[in-house]
């Protein structure tokens, strides 16, 4: 029998077989999407916190007063204990270095912005121009805390807080009260919406000594500086250490972490864990592999009559073994297929319902998902198919 | 030409030794109508079995148109059934899946023939066998007489040299038991070895030659 044969010869029974054969294969498909769908939401969290790692701008390295060794930055970071505050001379040293390509200074406070009668607190980031692009910020109308300007009383709205307090879209050049002092309105940043528990669309900054004034220090929060390249990342980190300790009498007293650090460790947190539920997945796969096998087995005794047959009419052993091995092929064939198309589309459905999640299955997953089905369909076949082969003609014939 | 030397086929229930054929000798000539009788328990199936390569004799030697097939690899012995032995079996067993003329296509897919000639051959071996109208019927949608001359003509489709036939009419009433018998003796003088294993004096006094057995061994042989 030619190998043509055997496969139309096997997908005719795969099709009059047509509750069993559909059962199986919804097996297969529901084990095959499983990992496709799963695989597209890890994958896709991954990229997700990725691409709002890199919305904060690239090459970044941020210096925070304090030391912690612990990872983690922001939070642990923000409870630790300041020996020694940074100030805006650090920054100006920092911004010496060669390694550093630009750097802002940062405060953080909360404040009442009032105008025209409306009044709202507002978070305030006392910053320099250079916070624009560190940050990968755009301003849809009027001009940043421009150079040279630093001294003036500027202020720079979310888009929201623009919105807001200037519902006619003229902001630019209007008056504004954030606290006790007046400012001028100079720029509206451009919709950017939420990024890393900053939301750029309700914030408002002002230059960093405006900021020290209006919150009463003469202390950072934060430096901001972004390396000349990816290579520059490493040695500017130590050389902005070593700095910063010469100046604080030998303290080691700040911490200086790297965006890089923290995206590959979220990078390999989200791919372990994008691996684990593939994992799971795969069990399915592996159950549904042994449905197969049952199936088959269930055939080989429902048909031994049938076997029999085959053989008196001079079908030899090894055609028997291929016609049996070709109907497993075809079922998990189909369960992979079907499988495959279900978990596409399931994580077309899931992006459709959360747009902000690019949850694009991986192709080594889809790859993956489906070989796994056709490898647990073949080798759960070879067993039914040897004991088909081996059946004793006149034994089968007679049902035996 | 069937000749068997010395046959000896040994079934083992439990502990006990069942000798279903106890040394065995015969010669069959080419276009021999041979009928084979017996009680149950004879033999006569498992003599059938071992002309038709379903089943190793346990010693002895059998050749086939001049060829040892005892001593054949089970590939080999299946192409020598596929191609000169055909088999017609009391409960037909067709494949009750596959329509009259796939059935009767089978031996075709089995021997390797490519889809225009097996079609053709087909069409022919449906108008030999009155079975035109009845092609794409499944066989639970045949009568008895209509599945047994499907099952025939899938035997013959290859032209084999021997057709052997285990109780041929035993699910047949007896007019279309006399439809099967008459178009098997018409197969017969065309030329091709007829062997009918059969309970049914009546059927068996039709053939040319008379083999009785008992108990494993011939104990008549008259034509």
């Amino acid at each position: 029998m030619n190998l043509r044969d055997t496969l139309s010869l096997s997908f005719m029974t795969v099709v009059s077989y047509r509750t069993r054969s559909l059962l199986i294969v919804l097996a297969m498909a529901l084990g095959v999407a499983a990992v496709v769908v799963l695989t597209a939401l890890g994958d896709g969290a991954r990229n997700y916190v990725v691409g709002q790692f890199s919305s904060l701008g690239t090459n970044l390295i941020i210096v925070l007063p304090g030391r912690s060794e612990t990872s983690g930055g922001f939070v642990s970071a923000a409870l630790g204990q300041t020996p020694r505050d940074l100030t805006l001379e650090d920054a100006r040293i920092v911004g010496q270095l060669p390694q550093v390509r630009r750097l802002a200074p940062l405060n953080v406070g909360v404040a009442e912005l009032t105008s025209g009668g409306k009044l709202r607190e507002v978070t305030v980031l006392g910053s320099t121009a250079e916070l624009l692009p560190i940050r990968n910020m755009k301003l849809s109308k009027g001009s940043f805390l421009a150079h040279g300007a630093e001294r003036s009383a500027q202020i720079v709205l979310g888009s929201v807080l623009a919105q807001e307090f200037f519902p006619d879209g003229n902001a630019i050049g209007q008056r504004i009260r954030l606290g006790d002092s007046r400012f001028m309105v100079s720029g509206v940043i451009e919709q950017q919406g939420e990024a890393m528990g900053f939301n750029t669309d309700e914030l408002a900054i002002i230059p960093v000594e405006y900021a020290q004034e209006l919150f009463n220090t003469s202390t950072l929060f934060r430096i901001l500086v972004e390396a000349r390249s990816r290579n520059a990342i490493e040695p500017a980190k130590s050389a902005i250490q070593h700095t910063l300790k010469l100046r604080h009498d030998g303290e080691d007293d700040v911490t200086v972490i790297t965006q890089d650090a923290i995206l590959a460790t979220f990078d390999r947190i989200l791919r372990a864990l994008t691996l684990g539920v593939a994992g799971i997945a795969a069990i399915s796969l592996a159950v549904a592999g042994i449905l197969v096998m049952n199936v088959m087995l269930v055939a080989v005794a429902q048909r031994t009559s049938e076997i029999g047959l085959l053989k008196a009419i001079g079908a030899p052993s090894a055609d028997i073994r291929r016609l049996f091995f070709a109907e497993a092929l075809w079922l998990s064939l189909a369960g992979g297929a079907i499988g495959f198309a279900l978990g596409h589309l399931g994580a077309l459905l899931i992006r459709l319902a959360y747009p902000q999640l690019p949850a694009w299955p991986p192709v080594w997953a889809s790859v993956a998902g489906v070989a796994t089905a056709l490898i647990t369909g073949i080798l759960a076949s070879l067993l039914p198919a040897a004991r088909a082969a081996k059946l004793d003609p006149v034994n089968a014939l007679s049902g035996k | 030409m069937i000749r068997l030397t010395a046959i000896t086929r040994v079934f083992h229930m439990g502990d006990q030794e069942v000798r279903a054929l106890n040394g065995i000798d015969l010669e069959i000539q080419s276009g021999e109508y041979v009928s084979i009788m017996g009680p149950s328990g004879s033999g006569k199936s498992t003599l059938l079995n071992v002309v038709g390569l379903l089943d190793r004799p346990n010693s002895g030697s059998y050749e086939l148109d001049g060829t040892n097939v005892t001593a054949l690899s089970e590939t080999e012995q299946a192409r020598v059934r596929r191609e000169k032995i055909g088999f017609v079996f009391q409960s037909f067993h067709l494949i009750p899946r596959l329509t009259a003329a796939e059935n009767i296509e089978l031996p075709l897919i089995l021997e390797g023939i490519g889809p225009a000639e097996r079609k053709s051959r087909v069409e022919a071996t449906l108008d030999a066998f009155e079975l035109r109208d009845r092609a794409h019927h499944r066989p639970s949608e045949l009568s008895g007489g209509q599945r047994q001359r499907v099952a025939i003509a899938r035997a013959t489709i290859l032209k084999p040299t021997a057709l052997l036939a285990d109780e041929p009419t035993g699910n047949l009433d007896h007019r279309t038991g006399a439809e099967v018998v008459a178009l098997l003796e018409a197969l017969h003088h065309a030329g091709t070895t007829l062997i009918v294993v059969t309970h049914d004096r009546e059927l068996g006094a039709r053939a040319h030659r008379h083999i009785s057995m008992r108990d494993g061994e011939i104990v008549g042989d008259e034509k």
